[in-house]
């Protein structure tokens, strides 16, 4: 198993800010909206370095979505940014018909996702929202791991001309990728090679998964883990050649078991080569309140709940 | 600019004739809007906006228009067309599969002319300040026009984009009602009072004129007007009084031709009462 170590952890959210604030200086073009969460998405050096390209909406996401869409008419590049949950859910048709349907270049950034943004609870804890972004054509969907990758691909979408879901959280998770990172969208990154089992990991439960494989090494079983950071458009070709060296699969993620990364790649499987798959995820619920760590105990989404799902999953080769 | 009224309203007959026959074609689409906006339309795209029919997504120094309520595509399509952004032969195709022409306006078949979806209602307004603000930071002093149906600020986005372009003086915006008191389960007094459109739109922060949407000289002085209220911290809104199926006698004034395409025998009468002035396509 190869060795991953961290020396800090931080949030993605603020891989993003960070992000955000360095694609704004290269590119005159980009553009944000906040629907009045500029402390919680960490726009804030955004918005001191360029009020002019920076427009606060209040609390009105619909009709953040829609200026969006009229701000790509001319050539601006705009991110928006809110919670996941006002993201997608609350204005799905605005993204459908304003966005996705007339082909608009807007960046939908959505921090607070899944579990981890703890004691709020499950009326701020979208676990459908990979899904809802997923189902619309023409719309990427993307999920980075940990800040650094966050920070990469909050830059790199400034250089795609399309509609962009991207996906990150609130909790500080540990830092084990590389700053200088180039990040291709579509492109899965192999963070372990192995040959019992592959792990297909998206978002905050990458670093459960490196934990797993750890764990699973000490039991005698070699894992591949792959970081799958783009949902959608999805690498097929990577995630076959694993399942053909390995024969079967977990993926894990902090989304419903529902419409997420996993149902992706069974879809791929059915298609091409069905091997058995157990899936990480929640369990068609919706979430609660506590703590971040205690919510990903409870609803099984730890380093824990791979090893028992990659010991399930192995029994069925 | 001294407009040709007479012209205007000439070429406003034969987009009337292109609706009818247009929904009649396809048994389908919403003639009754398309009818009593059709004097707008002749007079934005023939008299007012500055465009090119040769047409580019981004606008740029050009003022950009956007049907929020998608639903009365044919006269967007037949303006559209009789202003040279395609051929009128196409219009034949409207609805019908294979076709540019959606049912409601997309970006999607890329049909000149227009620049973003509409149908699901309330979002045009919000896609023009979007638009308004990216011509004010590209140094474009164009202006950017958006129509609504009165039946269609029920939605709740609608009041979040009025509230927006006050506050931030969006003040490169002409946005219009189409204030004909009609939608589909009935008028708009029956199935949920819009109460004091004017005082509502004021009381936002608006600058708000009010014309008569079936009277071309009356239509060509409020936009005139309307566009010499710009650039002055106010975004401006037009409340413009139709009559739904304006121009053929037997579908005005009813919400009855919202959705409904005429017969055979009912599409000779209507094109009776519209003279052919350029030909029909």
């Amino acid at each position: 198993m190869k060795k991953y170590t961290f020396t800090e952890k931080k949030d993605t959210r603020s891989g993003f800010g960070a992000g955000l604030h360095e694609v704004g200086k290269k590119n005159s073009n980009v553009v944000a909206l906040c629907a009045d969460l500029i402390g919680s998405l960490k726009m804030g050096d955004f918005k001191k370095d360029f009020p002019q390209r920076f427009f606060q909406v209040g609390i009105a996401e619909a009709n953040m979505m829609g200026m969006a869409a009229g701000l790509t008419i001319g050539g601006k590049i705009p991110y928006t940014g809110t919670f996941a949950n006002f993201s997608t859910g609350r204005v799905y048709d605005q993204i459908r018909q304003s966005i996705a349907y007339s082909g608009k270049n807007v960046k939908i950034c959505a921090s607070h996702a899944g579990l981890t943004l703890g004691e709020d609870g499950a009326t701020h804890q979208i676990l459908e929202d990979i899904g809802l972004m997923k189902m619309l054509p023409g719309m990427t969907v993307i999920n980075p791991c940990d800040y650094n990758q966050t920070k990469a691909a909050t830059m790199a979408i400034a250089d795609y001309n399309g509609p962009v879901y991207l996906r990150f959280g609130r909790p500080s998770v540990p830092i084990f990728t590389d700053p200088d990172q180039p990040f291709e969208i579509g492109k899965a990154w192999m963070v372990n090679e192995g040959t019992d089992v592959s792990i297909i990991a998206t978002g905050h439960l990458v670093w459960e998964a490196i934990q797993a494989g750890e764990k699973l090494a000490e039991l005698g079983i070699d894992a591949e883990i792959i970081n799958i950071h783009t949902i959608k458009p999805l690498d097929e070709e990577a995630i076959l050649k694993s399942i053909r060296k390995t024969g079967c699969v977990v993926t894990a993620e902090e989304h419903n078991r529902i419409g997420g990364l996993g149902d992706s790649v069974a879809q791929v499987l059915a298609k091409n080569q069905p091997v058995p798959q157990e899936y990480v995820a929640v369990n068609d619920s919706f979430g609660e309140s506590g703590t971040p760590a205690q919510l990903m105990e409870k609803y099984g989404l730890n380093a824990d709940s791979i090893v028992a799902a990659v010991n399930r999953v192995i029994k069925r080769k | 600019m001294s407009a040709d009224i007479a012209k205007l309203e000439s070429i406003a007959k034969q987009v009337r004739r292109d609706i009818v026959r247009m929904v009649h074609s396809c048994q389908s689409g919403h003639p009754g809007g398309s009818l009593g906006c059709t004097d707008f339309f002749v007079a934005l795209y023939f008299n007012e906006l500055h465009h090119n029919p040769k047409f580019n997504p981004d606008g740029i120094g050009e003022d950009l228009f956007f049907l929020s309520n998608g639903h009365i595509s044919p006269v967007f399509y037949s303006t559209l067309a009789r202003a040279g952004y395609f051929d009128v032969s196409e219009l034949a195709t409207f609805r019908k599969i294979n076709s540019r022409l959606q049912g409601h306006p997309t970006t999607h078949e890329h049909l000149p002319g227009i620049r973003v979806a509409s149908g699901s209602l309330g979002q045009g307004l919000s896609v023009a300040i979007g638009a308004a603000q990216a011509k004010k930071l590209n140094g474009d002093d164009k202006l950017v026009y958006v129509l609504m149906g009165d039946g269609e600020i029920q939605e709740g986005q609608v009041w979040e984009a009025a509230m927006y372009a006050p506050h931030n003086k969006i003040d490169n915006l002409i946005a219009t009602i189409d204030v004909n008191g009609q939608q589909i389960d009935g008028s708009t007094e029956q199935v949920l009072s819009l109460g004091n459109i004017k005082a509502k739109w004021e009381a936002f922060g608006w600058e708000v004129l009010e014309t008569n949407g079936n009277q071309m000289a009356a239509l060509i002085d409020t936009l005139q007007d309307a566009k010499n209220r710009t650039g002055k911290g106010k975004p401006i809104m037009i409340l413009m009084k139709t009559e739904m199926g304006n121009g053929v006698d037997f579908m005005m004034g009813s919400h009855k031709w919202h959705g409904v395409a005429p017969n055979d025998e009912q599409l000779a009468v209507a094109l009776d009462q519209l003279e052919e002035t350029l030909g029909d396509y």
